[in-house]
């Protein structure tokens, strides 16, 4: 099941990038990026199956940045959304030069 | 690595598989946050169906309780805070090129998984089939994750507490309401 586990971790992958490149809404975006470490995740999870259980400490890991990464990143989009009502990527260009 | 497995674990392996895809892609083309959240909760799901199929029964349950269950409802808690609900504020997919860059990273990764199903595993890279399971045998499914944590991975785990503290701390700093701001 290494192949079919692959396979349906890059598809997954695919599907989170593609989201962030296509939707304009910060937190539609940030769950896209949950959606990559979760590929990621599985393959760690398929890898380990065969080569040791190093593999699940990884995902422990890779989890553990997640929440941290969502605390933080909510934050910011807590706090630009108090200064320009706005979620949407598109209206915010702050650091356009 | 030509196992054999039963009809039943194939068909529940592809299963979930199917539906992890089928609501990983309903997620990224909802245009309300709470319905996207919920499909993002549904993939999650059947990935720890998958976890669990694969041998890995903890990292199964942790996929349930932290990302289903805590990072989930933090951001559908984000959502209902910031009353996203109202057709102005939802937004749609961006325009033409990034649409047109995301079809091309959709028809690179088609091609190169066609290209890699042709091909076999090199020999040297074989284990022996079921190393992770006769460590389950002997140390159990929390012990396999936990004798790695706590030995090699020891200063890593460690450091995840500094990690975790600076984010909670960011977190704070971050969301806490300035005395000038209005409201």
């Amino acid at each position: 099941m290494l192949a079919e586990s692959l396979a349906l971790s890059a598809v997954l992958f695919t599907i989170g990038v593609i989201g962030v490149l296509t939707r304009r809404n910060a937190i539609i975006i940030f769950m896209c990026v949950e959606l990559m470490l979760n590929a990621v995740n599985l393959t760690f999870v398929a890898f380990s199956r065969y080569y040791g259980p190093a593999g699940q400490v990884f995902v422990v890991f890779v989890m553990t940045v997640a929440a941290a990464e969502a605390a933080v990143g909510l934050a910011i989009i807590i706090s630009i959304f108090r200064h320009r009502q706005t979620v949407n990527l598109q209206n915010i260009n702050l650091l356009r030069g | 690595m030509q196992e054999h497995y039963p009809l039943f674990y194939t068909f529940h392996f592809y299963l979930f598989g199917v539906i992890a895809i089928a609501s990983a892609i309903t997620f990224v083309t909802r245009k309300s946050p709470v319905a996207a959240a919920l499909w993002l909760v549904n993939t999650m799901f059947s990935l720890a169906a998958l976890y669990v199929m694969l041998d890995a029964q903890f990292i199964g349950v942790m996929q349930v309780l932290v990302y289903a269950g805590a990072i989930m409802v933090v951001f559908l808690f984000v959502v209902m805070l910031l009353n996203l609900g109202h057709p102005s504020e939802i937004a749609d997919a961006r325009g033409k090129w990034p649409v047109f860059v995301a079809a091309l990273i959709g028809i690179v990764l088609i091609a190169q998984l066609a290209a890699v199903s042709g091909t076999r595993i090199a020999p040297e890279f074989s284990v022996p089939a079921g190393f992770a399971s006769t460590e389950m045998q002997k140390y159990g499914a929390v012990g396999s994750v936990a004798r790695p944590l706590f030995n090699e991975y020891l200063l890593a785990f460690e450091l995840t507490s500094v990690l975790l503290l600076v984010a909670i701390a960011g977190a704070v700093v971050l969301g806490r309401r300035r005395d000038g701001d209005a409201g």
